[in-house]
């Protein structure tokens, strides 16, 4: 069967609107492949309106070693689906929240290339913030391949950024991270947990992004890949990320 | 009713860490054995290992995340006393041959530098009393056969304490966060897990603080010097010949051991006590 990019990316944007989970995309196409899953991806991007940057998913070994890839994945940031800090998530928006540790990187300068390394990316960066991805896959019980969760953008769907800090002589690999839900302790990380080093995933990143053409321009964010393993929110619970050096965000869930 | 024979338990137990050959859980036999029972057998199983010429130097608490108490079925921490014989150094050799099935943990460790003694300790007070913090490795390891514990079996065997490695730069705690602090742990450079020391009881000078109270209801109390092991920041790994783990942390710097399968190593390198 043909795939139709702007149809499958409809169905997504329709689950959103909805609020309804839908079936894994390649359930119905399995020929749907990771290159295939950008290219829906990059539709429901030109629907996005403005972007303020970008995000990683796959990120940790172990999960990478779980679902059978050796890379991690990318999604784009809308900047509608910012929240400010102190601003409440309204749960009642989306299907199936959890909210995740994230270190962001804001670029001070514009950074593209095929080569780019850890190194590139900590030079460009401005600023370094703590950062709350919520997730919200489109697919019934976050039940999806790689593909799929590309198409459904990295299963993005809100995100805080809290105030950066100047990067010199913080070396983020080694920062601890601690997630907390109405002030019991969930799990705790340090930056390593990111790709090894937060750092070289932006500059993965990067290099992806070469790949069509584009790159990371001054002012954005990028949140650099979850730290531990996602944990469900519901309205009534305070979502609390604590990284050392960088400080801390809070985020309130309503309805 | 109080477990039957403490003694004799503890005399097994003794001769399992002497011999390397692991027994049966003593909760096969009698599956009410609780922390009380187990803590009964472990202070008969001390004085028999201090009767060697061994010596206490500190004490190590386990069960110290939600995820391990869960796992063995209580909501609080236990602990065992760490011996002499049993401390490394950063970069040390250990034996495969020296242990039963051994595990490592990232862990960072506090050296006390006042007497501390329960009750009514709170983490303020442990803070007052510790002189630093430092980075440690534990290697835990069971005397019970394939580490099928409850928790009396983990609690008389020495809270399943094997040996520890402990860095010698000790920093101190002066703006110190130490729940804060991030750690990695890599195998052979390979990134296994990362924490941070909140996984520790929620702040590893809780740790201290509880172990504090609770030797301060049997008379004991932490004295200067004594190592505190706050416990493990990720799920323990288990240990092969041929490896080297690193633990860094954030603030405190690396440690890294050596495993070797080789019992002549051990002895020509390094020694073993500290």
């Amino acid at each position: 069967m043909t795939i139709n990019h702007e149809e499958l990316a409809a169905r997504l944007s329709k689950a959103v609107v909805e609020r309804t989970a839908i079936e894994p995309l390649t359930d119905e196409h399995p020929d749907l492949d990771l290159e295939a899953g950008y290219a829906v991806q990059r539709v429901l991007r030109e629907q996005a309106g403005p972007l303020a940057g970008w995000k990683l998913g796959v990120t940790s070994r172990a999960k990478q070693a779980q679902v059978g890839v050796s890379a991690p994945v990318c999604g784009f940031l809308p900047a509608a689906a910012a929240l400010d800090l102190g601003e409440p998530l309204h749960a009642g928006e989306l299907i199936q929240p959890r909210a995740e540790p994230e270190i962001v990187f804001v670029l001070g300068r514009d950074l593209h290339g095929a080569h780019c390394t850890a190194v590139d990316v900590l030079s460009a960066t401005s600023g370094l913030a703590v950062g709350i991805e919520v997730l919200d896959s489109r697919f019934r019980d976050y039940r999806f391949t790689m593909a799929d969760v590309v198409a459904d953008n990295t299963s993005a769907a809100r995100y805080v950024v809290g105030t950066p800090v100047p990067p010199a002589g913080i070396d983020v690999r080694l920062v601890g991270v601690l997630l907390e839900k109405n002030g019991e302790l969930v799990a705790t990380a340090s930056g390593a947990a990111s790709l090894g080093h937060p750092a070289a995933a932006v500059a993965w990143l990067v290099r992806r992004l070469a790949l069509s053409g584009e790159g990371l321009r001054a002012g954005e964010v990028v949140l650099s890949g979850g730290l531990t393993a996602a944990t469900p929110v519901a309205p009534g619970d305070v979502v609390t990320v604590s990284v050392d050096r960088l400080g801390t965000v809070e985020m309130a869930v309503t309805d | 009713m109080p477990v039957s024979d403490p003694e004799a338990k503890a005399r097994a137990l003794y001769e399992a860490r002497r011999t390397r050959t692991p027994i049966p859980p003593f909760t096969d036999d009698d599956p009410s054995l609780g922390m009380a029972d187990g803590y009964a057998i472990q202070r008969e199983l001390v004085p028999l290992l201090l009767a060697d010429g061994d010596r206490i130097v500190g004490y190590k608490v386990g069960l110290t995340s939600k995820a391990m108490q869960r796992m063995v079925g209580v909501d609080a921490p236990d602990h065992g006393p760490v011996l002499a014989s049993t401390v490394y150094r950063d970069g040390d050799t250990l034996s495969l041959a020296d242990f039963i099935a051994p595990k490592v943990e990232a862990e960072i460790v506090f050296v006390m530098g006042e007497r501390l003694a329960g009750p009514g300790v709170g983490p303020t007070d442990a803070a007052r009393a510790v002189a630093g913090a430092a980075a440690a490795m534990e290697i835990v390891d069971s005397r019970i056969a394939d580490w099928r514990i409850k928790l009396a079996d983990t609690v008389a065997d020495l809270a399943s304490n094997g040996a520890v490695a402990v860095s010698s730069r000790l920093v101190p705690l002066a703006g110190l966060d130490t729940r804060l602090v991030g750690m990695t742990l890599t195998r052979n450079g390979e990134l296994l897990d990362t924490g941070a020391g909140a996984a520790a009881l929620g702040d590893p000078l809780a740790v201290v603080a509880w172990l504090a109270n609770v030797l301060g209801e049997h008379g004991v109390a932490l004295e200067p010097g004594h190592l505190v092991m706050t416990g493990a920041l990720h799920a323990a790994v288990p240990m092969a010949a041929g490896e080297v783990y690193r633990a860094e942390f954030d603030r405190l710097g690396p440690i890294s051991i050596r495993v070797t399968g080789d019992a002549a190593e051990r002895s020509s390198t390094q020694g073993g006590p500290a």
